[in-house]
């Protein structure tokens, strides 16, 4: 590989890389030692989500400092990542919650009905798709 | 030098995508086994960017991009599957 | 009629944005394409949001999402020393709760979203009625101090954008 770049673009894109593989590597770290699912919900989602924006932006830059040419999907790909890791961690927290958690692990909502997983919303109680 | 910062990043997300796997394996629940396949995918569309960075050529990126959306849809997938023992209600 | 033919014009830009993003290129073409999109998919997807939220204020809108930003790189930092320095054991992980002044679905999801990706919690799910927010943390040894920032750094300014 014969790249031929200035100084300045060249340690930009390498801190970024470097930064974002340090992240995605803390992140599955995380996943290995850590010790129950809850816990384990945590670094993934984080952490990798940003170890890979690190890596997108890396390359962005690569692309619009090196070879001069401008791409908008780097930023869509990590606009994606970012909107649906929530929604992942999210989705993955109730179904562990529902499989392996009951009502009285969890500290209690405080208001009139308990949490969405085990109870129904106002109105659908008696509902026979619940 | 990107050079080696390619290299190292290469090797953080490989290690990355083989911790996920054993985790995979390993289990101990239905939750952590998605987070896995989740986490997996979005280690794998860091390895596919940084092969683009390699090569560079930018005909990878509408690849990773498919592959993050197929992946999100399959996690919620699991998920639904999960949860409610139905995809589409 | 113009309220018919765009019911979204926000959405309308988005989309049109996000399609020359995809094609990656800005021809007239494309442009004329994405524009299509933008009308079509807002009108025929209208039945699925039928109360639209209102953005109050779009620039406080813009400082939280930079606020955000920050804390999620500052979010990663504090796990990842927490990841690595810390003994399996020394790790004390909490269920919050959080009770929700919020009323709207549409800020309720940016609230968890956003909790999920910063510092050290993941937002699991809401009460059925949708009054509180329940909030694991992965390190903490005061969960009121927990339920304060959340409430003071992220929901005020939410009730704030979305009225």
């Amino acid at each position: 590989m014969d790249h031929d770049l200035t100084l300045l673009p060249e340690i930009l894109v390498s801190v970024f890389l470097v930064i974002g593989g340090l992240f995605g590597l803390v992140g599955s770290i995380g996943f290995l030692r850590l010790r129950d699912t809850m816990q384990r919900l945590h670094a993934p989602t984080k952490a990798t989500t940003l170890g890979v924006g690190g890596v997108l932006i890396g390359s962005m830059l690569y692309f619009v400092m090196v070879e001069g040419r401008v791409s908008f999907h780097e930023l869509l790909i990590t606009l994606f990542l970012f909107l649906t890791a929530p929604i992942t961690a999210n989705f993955i927290a109730k179904t562990h919650m529902q499989a392996k958690l009951q009502e009285k692990d969890l500290p209690p909502s405080g208001g009139k009905y308990g949490w969405a997983v085990y109870d129904a919303p106002p109105g659908e109680e008696n509902d026979p798709g619940r | 030098m990107i050079t080696y910062a390619i290299v190292f990043a290469f090797a953080c997300f490989g290690f990355g995508l083989l911790g996920t796997l054993w985790r995979m394996l390993a289990g101990p629940t239905v939750a952590d086994r998605i987070l896995a396949l989740d986490t997996m995918v979005i280690n794998f569309i860091a390895l596919i960017i940084l092969y683009g960075i390699w090569q560079g050529t930018a005909i990878y990126f509408e690849a990773s991009m498919l592959i993050a959306m197929v992946g999100f849809v399959s996690t919620v997938a699991f998920c639904r599957f999960i949860l409610r023992g139905d995809i589409i209600e | 009629m113009l309220s018919r033919l765009f019911p979204h014009p926000v959405l309308s830009l988005t989309l049109t944005i996000v399609w020359l993003a995809l094609v990656n290129k800005v021809t007239l073409g494309n442009l004329f394409l994405g524009a299509v999109f933008g009308v079509t998919i807002p009108v025929l997807t209208a039945p699925y949001w039928p109360n639209r939220p209102t953005l109050r204020a779009p620039l406080m809108a813009l400082e939280y999402v930079f606020i955000v930003l920050w804390d999620i790189i500052v979010a990663n930092v504090v796990v990842a020393a927490i990841v690595l320095f810390k003994r399996n054991d020394a790790i004390h992980s909490r269920w919050v709760v959080v009770p929700l002044d919020l009323t709207s679905a549409e800020a309720i999801t940016v609230l968890a979203g956003t909790v999920t990706m910063t510092p050290g919690t993941v937002s699991t799910t809401l009460a059925a009625d949708g009054s509180a927010l329940l909030v694991h943390a992965l390190h903490t040894d005061d969960p009121d101090e927990v339920r304060d920032h959340i409430k003071s750094r992220y929901e005020r300014r939410l009730k704030e954008i979305f009225g």
